[in-house]
């Protein structure tokens, strides 16, 4: 077990989650309606006198609302973004009150297809809608509505979470300042649509998914989600940082053994992630999420980009891609930067030269920990961003409705 | 106690490079200023913060970029010859390109863009009709040093060799007026307006769109 860092860190985090939709069904892009709605959700730091200084933290795929602390002092690991947001990190609790926010489809305390259904009693399985970034993204409104919040200083997030930021900034103009988009893309090339169509092949393929009626039969599609995992996970790194961490060297083998056994370290590094995202994940909210992902075209319904972008102009940007991305390239992120400064737009652009392939966006902790702070430093002196109160560890009670759970508690 | 590292606005230079304080002496107070090739933001942070003007860089290098964002700049890395695309007419007041013409490809279309998306554009540029240079040509038969500019000419990718009248004429040519002229003799600003090609080492110039 870690020994917590605990000058480091947020410290000891309370998962927190918000339901709404109990009386009016949540309306969703397809048409269809869900009711009620949960989040899960996590805050650090506090929240300042006018709530002025509010960064809202969005996920990845299989990203969960715990991104930063531990959950018990023998956690063996923090959230996933414990790397940049701490006291003193890219995203400062000492100045900064975070919120992270898990998508609506997902199996991390959220509303998702794992959820009971209030109409059987069952688990939905795949009676469970099916849900849009832009879904995803109503229901943080709803969130930040609940937490008291007019306007967030800045929304950030990689990959998908990048995906939430632009929907956010091109249909939420007024309730943001600031969006940090990193890795990411503002619509699924078909080259993306064909990596997550085979993931969910891979599922469907497993006999134990039956239609993903699986959650009473204690047979999971463990197989299936595994393979989908590791195609996945290969769209993640590079041909750089694979050669470099594992080369052809064989697993425990002196020689090849001419047979099908895991044999080359690359096989069994794979295979080892692909069964662990098993113990994690939940088959039908990877088919929920892709399919989410896939569906994103932040150009529709005005078939440009930069239309898309109209309401946002006020809006400061940091835009970062990474140059051995090859999931979400760096012209993806050109693509954008160019659509926002059509509209005249603050954008601040980095192709960040980087071997890490898409997961830099959680590697290179070190040179966005400075991109971010001076981007964040340049808010909180042109917004006129206020410390949050000294010794008080409670912010003011959330607006209206009562009832509801104190913010900005950190232990 | 407080651990806030609530930010202190970045002191802008307080010695600007010589042609860089003629360029800031040019630009009016809270105008829009884009700045191509914007380096690590020494000009337009002191624009920033002296003359509250609304600046935007652009930036080949990283490196650049990255101490761009440190002095709290907006800035975007790309290619000055891919990059103004993107920018709608009329977006900025001055379009900045300080001592960078020699190493672009295609300076009649930079500038044209740089006065399709600015009102006026301002450019520096190092002068070898300098005297010491056209005496160096003539003694040694070698290609003088760029005045002002350290690099070697095996340095950078390529350059263009022009003098002051050299570009004076490819500007009449191209439909662009020259407005404003100021020009530098290693680091400090001379009063000519004649043998200006010969005494100066770099140019300043805002240049117009000639409306006819």
């Amino acid at each position: 077990m870690n020994q917590i860092d605990l000058a480091n860190s947020v410290g000891i985090v309370t998962p927190q989650s918000f339901t709404f939709a109990e009386d009016e069904p949540f309306q969703l892009e397809s048409g269809a309606t869900l009711s009620p709605v949960t989040i899960a959700y996590e805050t650090y730091g506090r929240l300042n006198a006018d709530r002025s200084n509010a960064i809202l933290i969005v996920h990845a795929l299989s990203g969960s609302a715990h991104a930063a602390g531990y959950h018990s002092p023998d956690d063996p690991k923090p959230g996933w973004w414990d790397d940049c947001i701490g006291p003193g990190k890219a995203f400062d609790t000492n100045r900064f009150f975070v919120i992270c926010s898990n998508v609506i489809g997902s199996c991390y305390g959220s509303t998702g297809p794992a959820s009971i259904n209030p109409a059987t009693g069952k688990p939905y399985g795949l009676n469970f809608p099916v849900v849009t970034i832009g879904d995803m993204v109503r229901a943080q409104v709803r969130l930040i509505d609940h937490l008291g919040i007019d306007q967030l200083l800045c929304v950030a997030g990689g990959s998908m979470g990048g995906m939430q930021v632009l929907e956010w900034a091109a249909h939420h103009p007024t309730r943001l300042k600031a969006a940090i988009a990193l890795a990411t893309t503002a619509h699924h090339s078909p080259m993306q649509i064909a990596f997550s169509e085979v993931g969910r092949q891979a599922i469907y393929a497993d006999p134990n998914w039956n239609n993903g009626n699986y959650y009473e039969s204690g047979k999971k599609p463990d197989a299936g989600l595994a393979v989908a995992r590791m195609v996945g996970h290969i769209t993640y790194l590079s041909e750089e940082s694979m050669q470099k961490k594992f080369g052809r060297r064989l697993q425990g083998l002196e020689r090849y053994g001419y047979e099908f056994q895991t044999e080359f370290e690359v096989e069994s590094y794979l295979k080892y992630n692909g069964n662990n995202f098993t113990r994690r994940f939940d088959a039908n909210s990877y088919l929920y999420i892709t399919k989410a992902m896939d569906y994103f075209d932040l150009s529709k319904p005005t078939g440009s980009l930069a239309a898309s972008f109209a309401n946002s102009a006020h809006l400061k940007y940091l835009v970062i891609s990474f140059t051995s991305d090859w999931l979400y390239p760096s012209y993806h992120s050109k693509q954008l930067v160019s659509a926002l400064t059509a509209v005249g737009a603050d954008v601040t652009y980095v192709d960040l030269q980087s071997s890490w392939g898409h997961d830099a966006f959680l590697l290179e902790v070190e040179t966005m920990t400075r991109l971010i702070h001076s981007f964040l430093d340049r808010l909180v002196r042109e917004e006129q961003v206020a410390p949050p109160d000294e010794g008080s560890a409670v912010a003011a009670a959330p607006a209206a409705p009562s009832g509801q759970p104190a913010v900005g508690v950190t232990r | 106690m407080s651990q806030l590292t609530v930010s202190e606005p970045i002191e802008a230079e307080t010695r600007l490079r010589p042609d860089l304080e003629v360029i800031a002496s040019l630009v009016p107070p809270r105008s829009r200023v884009l700045d191509l090739g914007c380096g690590d933001g020494e000009l337009l942070a002191y624009l920033v913060r002296q003359k509250e003007v609304r600046g935007r860089g652009i930036e080949l290098s990283e490196e650049g970029v990255l101490a761009c964002v440190r002095r709290g700049l907006s800035v975007r890395q790309g290619n000055l010859q891919e990059g103004l695309a993107d920018y709608p007419d009329a977006s900025f007041d001055y379009v900045i390109l300080s001592q960078t013409l020699p190493f672009l490809d295609n300076p009649s279309m930079i500038l044209q863009e740089m006065l399709r998306v600015g009102s006026h554009a301002i450019v520096s540029f190092p002068n070898w009709g300098y005297w010491r240079c056209r005496l160096h040509l003539l003694l040694t038969g070698c290609m003088p040093q760029a005045p002002d500019l350290p690099q070697k000419w095996y340095e950078v990718p390529r350059w263009q060799a022009f003098t002051i009248t050299d570009f004076a004429r490819f500007c009449r040519q191209i439909g662009i007026r020259i407005t404003t002229q100021a020009y530098l003799a290693r680091g400090r600003r001379i009063h000519v307006r004649k043998y200006k090609n010969l005494l100066a080492t770099t140019a300043v110039f805002i240049l117009e769109r000639t409306h006819d």
